[in-house]
């Protein structure tokens, strides 16, 4: 080719096409070199009929692809028909192999051979390229394939997927349908995916569907021809080797930047870390001039971003001065607190002011920024008060806070939060109400970072959970042990101190262990129960915000009872040694200790038969998982005269439709638990809602807003069974009493489909959130046996007190 | 775990309406003539008494009412009322809620001060009434609400009694259709068993999958008794039937017998199921219809008395 172009783009990704239609909407010569057979073939790789997202969805869309969240298949057609509209000149099979020259010619070389001449290129070829291998012999045996189709092609194979990111994960569970799976994850937990791709995973491994192997890395890979087997992987796991024979291997270890090529190129990048993406100026040139970088490459790996810059990188090199896509909301943002600074400053203000935020890069703040907001607040306000339900995260740029701890007799205890500190972080972490008021003192300045983005930071960014964790254990020694402690005995108990994570169900210490320290709960709950002759009998329930294992450690006696997660729990453990010499030092501490230890003694020998037919009951129903929620409905079926008062009363406050079944559920004793929602502390609901409208409300309530799209992510995600997908009767009115009487109502089955249905919404209990009467379920049961109760007050009320 | 009716914020009712029984029984010993004929409604205790118990007839019907229909105070919630990041939502309910929920805004104290109001009111008309009853439209009504108050009052005592036992009886079955699935697998199990045995064999174990009744009329329901039941007769006779049977033949004889008895006792429990459900509904039938029937021989009673002053 002859023809010298203006841009040369490589890599027809979203970014690549993105950039390709905009030069060819402004008429720029330009070329568009793909080695693959077709444009965008990562997205032509995914799984058949998967859902792509287009997060984050304020972002607007700055391009002439269009875009918006579909399946593979209508995203793949749409783009295609954009590439043929806008007479983009796309090159296919035109695998790059070298690119020379500087700005004004550049001079990119084919694997065929040609070469293709341009006065700038634009380097769009994203991560997928170079996809992460085994590494081990055996890699590239036939079978050993690093991409899945269509997971329907495979039936009654054995399978080892190898990777514990959401590509392996959602492999793994769409095969496990028809296959045997085993999944092997060189981490000791699935951290590295998706929240609501972990509870699937996790019920499937329960439910045996899925064989998982952590901890585990594969040696190498053989051939086998034994039992039709074709494979035979030999993986190191924490049982020591292990051979497994199978028919197929899929590893799923993601991609990381060619940097070989890159660097052979003449790009330069900022460390040696392997993930690291290359150096770029804010218009995305590198470190040689007239060469752009754009997309996954560049650190940008949502599609939607991708877009945006492959639109804007052309304008840079046109020379004109756009804006990011995102810059109008984040002026927006800003100028709520400083009209006059520029975005950049705004980003680097909050930098400098919010330690906890600093190591994320400038993208991720303003991701994180579009999600969160900036408040400037005046002295003296309410940010928010004590047992409030309210869940999200504030960092302090400007002022100072006070935050006014209830102690245990009910007093307020008063802290002060300056700039460059962060509050909300317990709440965020326990699920639960916040556990203080948080005050204004003097005008301020504050970054709130709602719930969801922030878990998603603590979970990627190490930097972030770990400044998190060192401020929160101090706070967590005030708020569950003592609030008066010196910071000098604080700062000592802590010495060793630190975080253990815990399954529900994982035991946390069993009786007869050494007493090996203090357990605080910062999230979750736990059951101490003890074994004698066969049976096993709860003794109390631990809620977050309290501790646990005082008595080995002041008897100086073996654990006399077995400490066991009911739902997942977090814990800060203070070493025995250090209490034992801050306690001896610190009279107060001593004696709060030691009440709660003679309380423990004197419950454990008044023991009765009625007390263990409780425990019996609350040892039932913590099996049922009732230690992650915040609110059961509990039927007492020695009272319950099964008249269906409570469903009818849901239904009619419903839109006609009872949001629980009272026959449904699991009955001990006379003791019945619904499938009513229990407002999780975690809602798994929570986990998984594109359009994000299930939330919390102060009071507890977790509930659906409008908005909802049928999609069932929360159907799916719940694993109690409180959440149904139904069209509702959008114009549904209460039945009167004369309706009543006469029986045009509703009687327990829907007779037919509402008249006015909307499309399918997922529906769960609200807990009547709308009446101030409270639930109807409640007020509708005429023998008081129907019952909305938080395992706290149940456990109270099973000690008698 | 939970107060019942009765026992109710420690006995309320039962201590309010004691203290206005007790009120009304010592005004009618110290109400001059105690006895004659002037002692009944005609005389300004007796009309007391009668517009007392106008009340109550009138709180009692108002509890129909209320457990068809339940109070609401709503707030409408609109999609801004989604907490959006930076915006503190204050807290929509909180105090009002308390008061109203320690207030009887639950149906349960409607059905405390219902069945205490009932008893009183068995007090308050016998002695509006002066104990003189005669062949007329207010003898009618105190006929009407006798009724409808022993109804009533068999009717706390099924509720007191019956929830209980009727959790008992399920052993853990969460649902009634549970039950009967068990059934219908007895059922089969016992069909294929049976094959290999004798026609009269087959014929039993046919005829106590296609003729055992559950449920039945309304004695059947309440009762539990269901004369000549099929599968209790198969029970019997392939007792008798066995002992004919070779040797080799004892063994999947019993395992059938073995089925059969299981299914008798699971169709006894749904049974028995079926009777608590009936005895703690049917009662219903008389109150209800009673009650509606005392309201109108009420207002008869109350218009003539007016009419002919």
């Amino acid at each position: 080719m002859d023809e010298k172009f203006k841009v040369a783009i490589i890599g027809a990704g979203p970014a690549g096409l993105s950039a390709a239609a905009h030069a060819a909407e402004l008429g720029i010569s330009h070329i568009l070199l793909e080695a693959a057979p077709h444009p965008a073939n990562t997205v032509h790789k995914y799984q058949k009929g998967k859902l792509v997202m287009a997060e984050p969805a304020v972002l607007p869309l700055r391009s002439s692809m269009v875009f918006s969240a579909g399946t593979r298949e209508d995203i793949l057609e749409t783009w295609q028909r954009d590439i043929q509209r806008d007479k983009v000149n796309l090159h296919l099979n035109a695998r790059v192999d070298e690119i020379k020259g500087e700005r004004g010619n550049f001079q990119i070389v084919l694997a065929s051979g040609e070469t293709i001449t341009a006065e700038f290129v634009v380097l769009a070829i994203g991560l997928q390229g170079n996809i992460n291998k085994l590494g081990v012999s055996g890699e590239d045996l036939p079978n050993v394939q690093y991409q899945l189709d269509d997971p329907r092609e495979f039936i009654d194979e054995t399978i080892v997927v190898v990777g514990g990111g959401d590509a392996g994960v959602e492999n793994a569970l769409a095969l496990a349908k028809q296959n045997r799976v085993i999944i092997l994850n060189r981490e000791e937990e699935f951290s590295r995916c998706k929240e609501s791709n972990l509870a699937l995973l996790q019920a499937a491994i329960k439910a045996h569907r899925i064989e998982a192997k952590i901890s585990s890395r594969v040696e190498y890979v053989d051939t086998e021809t034994e039992n039709d087997f074709s494979l035979r992987v030999v993986a190191k796991t924490p049982k020591g080797v292990e051979a497994i024979n199978c028919h197929r291997v899929i590893a799923r270890l993601g991609a990381s930047p060619p940097r070989k090529w890159l660097e052979s190129v003449g790009v330069q990048f900022p460390n040696s870390d392997t993930a690291s993406t290359p150096v770029l100026s804010e218009q995305y040139e590198s470190n040689i001039p007239g060469l752009y970088i754009v997309g996954a490459l560049g650190g940008s790996p949502l599609i939607k971003q991708a877009l945006n810059h492959g639109y804007e990188v052309i304008e840079y090199i046109l020379g004109n001065q756009v804006e990011a896509a995102d810059e109008p909301l984040l002026r927006q943002k800003i100028s709520s607190f400083n009209t006059s600074c520029s975005v950049s400053e705004g980003i680097d203000f909050i930098r400098r002011n919010a330690p906890v935020l600093s190591g994320l890069t400038v993208l991720q703040l303003r991701e994180l920024l579009l999600e969160g907001s900036i408040l400037s607040v005046r002295s003296e306000e309410i940010i928010f008060k004590y047992g409030d339900y309210t869940s999200s995260f504030f960092s302090v740029l400007e002022g100072e806070l006070a935050v006014l701890v209830r102690d245990k007799d009910g007093s307020d205890i008063y802290f002060q939060v300056k700039a460059g500190n962060f509050f909300g972080e317990m709440g965020l972490i326990s699920g639960r109400r916040r556990s203080a008021t948080v005050k204004t003192i003097t005008d301020c300045v504050l970054v709130e970072i709602p719930r969801r983005s922030m878990l998603k930071l603590i979970n990627s960014v190490e930097s972030v959970r770990r400044r998190l964790d060192e401020v929160s254990m101090k706070r967590i020694v005030r708020n569950c042990l003592i609030s008066t402690l010196p910071g000098s005995d604080l700062n000592y108990l802590l010495q060793g101190a630190a975080i253990k994570r815990y399954k529900a169900g994982d035991v946390i210490f069993s009786q007869g262990d050494k007493a090996d320290g203090l357990y605080l709960i910062r999230r979750g709950s736990i059951v101490i129960s003890r074994r004698t002759g066969g049976k096993e009998d709860v003794l109390s329930y631990v809620v977050t915000g309290n501790y646990f294992g005082e008595m080995a450690l002041f008897s100086e006696r073996l654990r006399s009872a077995t400490a066991r997660a009911v739902s997942e729990t977090e814990i800060v453990l203070l070493k025995a040694q250090v209490v034992v010499e801050v306690v001896e030092r610190n009279k107060e501490l001593r004696d709060q200790l030691v009440t709660r230890y003679r309380e423990h003694v004197i419950r454990d020998v008044e023991r009765g038969e009625h007390q263990e037919q409780l425990e019996s009951m609350f040892g039932f129903l913590v099996e049922q998982g009732i230690g992650e929620a915040t609110d059961i409905l509990l039927i007492d079926y020695s009272l319950c005269i099964r008249c269906n008062n409570c469903e009818t009363a849901c239904a009619n406050t419903h839109k006609g439709i009872p949001l629980f079944k009272r026959e449904a559920g699991i009955t001990h004793g006379q003791v019945h638990l619904t499938n009513a929602c229990r407002h999780c502390e975690h809602p798994y609901c929570m986990l998984d809602c594109p359009p994000d409208v299930i939330h919390r409300s102060v009071n507890g309530e977790v509930f659906i807003a409008d908005g909802c799209i049928g999609c069932g992510n929360c159907k799916n995600n719940c694993p109690y069974d409180a959440i149904q997908m139904e069209a509702v009767d959008t114009e549904f009115k209460e039945p009167s009493l004369w309706q009543m009487l006469l029986g045009d109502a509703y009687q327990g089955e829907k007779i037919q489909a509402p008249d006015n249905a909307s499309a399918k919404i997922a529906i769960k209990c609200d807990l009547c959130m709308d009446n101030v009467m409270g639930p109807a379920c409640v007020r509708a049961c005429p023998t008081g046996a129907a019952m909305r109760i938080s395992p706290e007050a149940l456990a109270l009320s099973m000690r008698g007190s | 775990m939970q107060h019942n009716v009765l026992n109710y914020k420690n006995y309320r009712y039962l201590k309010i309406i004691s203290l206005m029984m007790v009120v009304a029984i010592v005004a009618y010993l110290f109400h001059q003539p105690a006895t004659g004929a002037d002692a009944y409604g005609g005389s300004w205790l007796g009309y007391s008494l009668g517009i007392l118990s106008t009340l109550v007839a009138i709180v009692l019907m108002a509890y129909g009412a209320r457990k068809r229909i339940a109070p609401m105070r709503t707030e409408r919630r609109s999609i801004s009322n989604a907490p959006s990041p930076g915006q503190t939502v204050p807290n929509r309910r909180g105090r009002e809620r308390n008061w109203l929920r320690h207030h009887g805004a639950t149906l349960q104290g409607w059905l405390s001060a219902h069945t205490f109001l009932g008893i009183a009111l068995i007090v308050l008309a016998t002695l509006h009434a002066g104990f003189q009853f005669g062949w007329n439209v207010h003898t009618l009504a105190y006929a009407l609400m006798m009724v409808a108050i022993v109804s009533g009052c068999y009717g706390t005592y099924a509720y007191l009694r019956f929830p209980t036992l009727m959790t008992a009886n399920m052993d853990g079955r969460d649902t009634f259709d549970a039950l009967m699935l068990e059934i219908d697998e007895l059922d089969e199990q016992a069909s294929v068993k049976s094959l290999q045995f004798s026609d009269e064999i087959c014929a039993l174990v046919f005829r106590a999958r296609q003729e055992t009744l559950i449920g039945g009329n309304l004695f059947q329901q309440l009762m539990a008794y269901h004369h000549k039941c099929p599968t209790a007769q198969a029970v019997k006779q392939l007792q008798a039937l066995g002992k004919n049977l070779s040797y080799d033949q004892l063994e999947s004889f019993d395992e059938l017998y073995m089925v059969m008895a299981q299914k008798k006792a699971l169709v006894r429990r749904a049974r028995l199921d079926v009777m608590y459900r009936a005895r703690m509904e049917f009662w219903l039938y008389v109150h209800v219809p009673f009650s509606i029937a005392f309201m109108g021989a009420l207002v008869a009673h109350i218009i003539a008395v007016l009419y002919y002053w």
